[in-house]
């Protein structure tokens, strides 16, 4: 194994750490979060749809939309509702976290893409609101046609309801389920090539959106189901090794040291190029253990499969990786 | 250091060198150093362009997408006050959001898991052409022999373009790459004859031509799909037509003059097979085969003393920026015992190469092949450079090689 010489200056390492500089309550129950790096730097770009994973001082790890702009490089905004009923990640947030805290960051990732079409119709539901957001902005850069049905219970429970009415006018039909319930098929009528539906919300949503859009081209009605996301292993805050498969040796991974570091320190030839988990360059068989992907490349399938991992960002749950270089 | 007014950008450093003549095209690195030790930013003021050449400063801007934007071109011509001499791409000459989605189509697509695949096929070739190539004997000239003829015997193929027609693939990268850069003697040269190829290149993108299980049915499937407009689709296809030949031919050719030139790199590649990928990675930082990109401002940029105004077009040197002292211990070193992580041979940020992982497939299949039947390589004569205002690239490389 080739000693290395390391570059005089290396490029800085990931920094997986968001500062909380404003929290804003917007209803009753949702709280607006702006993060951004404590030294300034520039974020990870990303693109309407995608979501970044918040990883808590307890270790949980909650899943949030973007909805800022992509053009601002040094801030991610996200909003948070309340859920009672949930594991308590939401709860942490609305009661505890501060101006000033730091939280931890995976991704982002977009399993939500706006794909380009003359015309959209957007469809909302409550917190579901917060991807379609720089979907708006994106849909009218990109000189499409655009409007949005957003349902909730009531207009003071539903984020940024007065601000999307007041910049869109009637662009943004707002339903409250104190109207009556909706028939989403006459919303969304017969399949039309040139129209795309994104739909976000909760799972009732989902489900009468699916069956009005069933008969559309598969990839023109796209929804993305908000649940509770309080799913998920907490993330390690502890060290970890990984066992290079056949060199018989194990490296120690400290907490909030990259992999792809404590591998190249250890002596291993590992390529890098954008070190952030989005080129794919450094990608690595899993052998055995449980990888925390934080990376933006692979999607649910396989992240789930656990067969690879990008050492630039990605991490360990397990005790042990074992990978092959 | 205080700043007047935004048109009278008083501390840019200027030179009056161009960096487009053949003298600097054919040997760009004192140019380059004199460029890196002038500043930051230096005025070109041939062109009235700015420019950049140290590694911080040009991987800075190629990750601020929002200030040096894509959109206006990555030449010298703004598309904003001239028309482009061909639809733009939708990759290379895009901004978000309107980049967003052929960029998540092709990543995918070329991602090194959808490679996984092609990986023992491309070593098979590599096998098969470098037992063809010796078995004419120990002499070559390795531009012809190895570094075109294997991106040119796999590529098209991976893509799904038909056989008849592909002589016309290099002389329309060539051309397009040269049409980043002024209008000088090398885009004279290739404007007679560039309609034609341009033709030909766009025909083979359509979805009739396209055959299926490759790259290019890929893409089409994507439109299907409704990832992308069916009108995206054929220029999503050419994107690969374009930035996937040429720029592969000379990081091979980069590769193997690395090689020729550091016998000792070469027996630790034989020793240790496994370094074949971070020895692509050092010949691209080496000899990145795409020299320099423009962008353009979107706003007023102040970048170290200088203030460049809105609307300029700025070139990003990305060869220099890879020779940078001020990063690289000994850069002119090709050294398989760097760490060449982080190079911006590929760019940097959304506009990384996204061809990349191809690129290093096929060079680290051609160089493994090589590394199984060769000894030792040797120029017999010296290489001739080919000139281009974009790419850094050789016409002819004679070698002799040692059967292992």
């Amino acid at each position: 194994m080739a000693a290395r010489n390391e570059a005089r200056n290396p490029a800085p390492a990931p920094r997986d750490t968001l500062i909380v500089q404003r929290k804003q309550p917007v209803t009753d129950r949702v709280v607006h979060l702006t993060l951004g790096r404590a030294d300034g730097t520039r974020l990870p770009d990303w693109t309407p749809g995608a979501h970044i994973d918040l990883v808590l001082p307890d270790g949980a790890t909650r899943q949030y939309s973007l909805l800022g702009d992509p053009r601002d490089p040094l801030r991610y905004e996200i909003a948070v509702l309340r859920e009672p009923e949930g594991r308590g990640g939401s709860c942490f947030i609305h009661d505890r976290l501060t101006v000033g805290d730091a939280v931890g960051f995976g991704g982002p990732r977009n399993n939500f893409r706006l794909t380009p079409s003359p015309r959209y119709r957007f469809v909302a539901g409550g917190i579901g609101i917060t991807p379609i957001l720089p979907m708006l902005r994106a849909a009218t850069a990109l000189g499409a046609e655009w409007d949005l049905l957003y349902l909730g219970r009531t207009r003071s429970s539903m984020p940024f309801v007065h601000e999307l009415v007041a910049d869109h006018g009637e662009r943004v039909v707002v339903h409250t389920s104190d109207g009556g319930r909706i028939d989403i098929g006459r919303w969304l009528d017969a399949f039309d090539p040139e129209v795309k539906a994104y739909t976000c919300g909760p799972v009732s949503l989902i489900d009468d959106v699916g069956a009005a859009t069933a008969g559309w081209r598969p990839g023109w009605s796209r929804l993305e189901r908000f649940t509770a996301a309080d799913a998920g292993e907490p993330a390690r805050t502890t060290p970890f090794e990984v066992e290079v498969l056949g060199s018989g040796r194990v490296v120690q991974v400290a907490p909030g040291e990259p992999v792809a570091g404590a591998l190249r320190r250890a002596g291993f030839d590992l390529l890098t190029s954008c070190s952030r988990g989005v080129c794919g360059t450094c990608e690595t068989d899993v052998v055995s253990g449980e990888p925390d992907h934080r990376d933006a490349i692979l999607d649910d399938g396989e992240r789930a499969a656990g067969t690879c991992f990008f050492p630039c960002v990605s991490r360990s749950k397990s005790d042990r990786l074992v990978i092959a270089l | 250091m205080t700043i007047s007014t935004p048109t009278a950008p008083a501390t840019v450093p200027t030179t009056d060198e161009d960096p487009f003549s053949a003298a600097v095209l054919a040997d760009p690195l004192p140019f380059q150093h004199r460029l890196r030790e002038a500043g930051e930013v230096v005025l070109l003021e041939r062109y009235g362009v700015y420019a950049m050449g140290r590694y911080d400063t040009v991987r800075s801007a190629l990750l601020d997408w929002q200030g040096f934007e894509s959109s206006a071109g990555v030449g010298i011509t703004d598309f904003r006050t001239e028309p482009p001499w061909r639809p733009p791409s939708l990759l290379l000459e895009a901004d978000p959001p309107h980049h967003d989605a052929p960029r998540s189509v092709l990543a995918k697509i070329l991602g090194p898991r959808a490679l996984r695949e092609l990986a023992p096929r491309w070593q098979a070739d590599a096998d098969r052409l470098v037992d063809e190539v010796l078995a004419r004997g120990p002499e070559f000239d390795a531009v012809e022999a190895l570094a075109e003829a294997f991106p040119l015997r796999v590529f098209p193929d991976a893509v799904g373009i038909p056989q008849e027609g592909r002589e016309h693939l290099l002389p329309y990268g060539d051309h397009l790459f040269n049409s980043f850069g002024p209008e000088n003697f090398l885009v004279r040269h290739g404007a007679p004859h560039i309609a034609e190829h341009s033709a030909w290149v766009i025909e083979q993108c359509a979805r009739e031509r396209i055959a299926p299980g490759g790259f290019g049915a890929a893409i089409w499937a994507a439109a299907d799909r409704g990832d992308l407009t069916t009108e995206q689709a054929p220029l999503v296809v050419r994107s690969l037509l374009s930035a996937g030949v040429d720029t592969t031919v000379h990081a091979i050719g980069a590769i193997l003059h690395a090689f020729a030139t550091h016998p000792e790199a070469w027996a630790m590649l034989r020793e240790d097979p496994g370094l074949a990928r971070v020895a692509f990675d050092e010949a691209i930082r080496l000899e990145a085969p795409v020299q320099t990109f423009f962008r353009t401002t979107t706003r007023d940029l102040v970048v170290g003393d200088a203030l460049i105004p809105r609307r300029r077009k700025i070139l990003m040197f990305l060869g220099s920026a890879n020779h940078d002292p001020r990063h690289w211990r000994d850069p002119q070193r090709f050294d398989l015992t760097r760490d060449p992580s982080g190079h911006v041979g590929f760019g940097m940020g959304i506009h990384q190469c996204v061809g990349q992982h191809v690129a290093r497939l096929e060079a680290v299949s051609l160089v493994t092949a090589l590394a199984r039947r060769v000894r030792t390589i040797e120029s017999t004569a010296e290489p001739e450079r080919h000139l281009n205002n974009t790419l850094r690239a050789w016409e002819t490389m004679p070698m002799r090689v040692t059967f292992a």
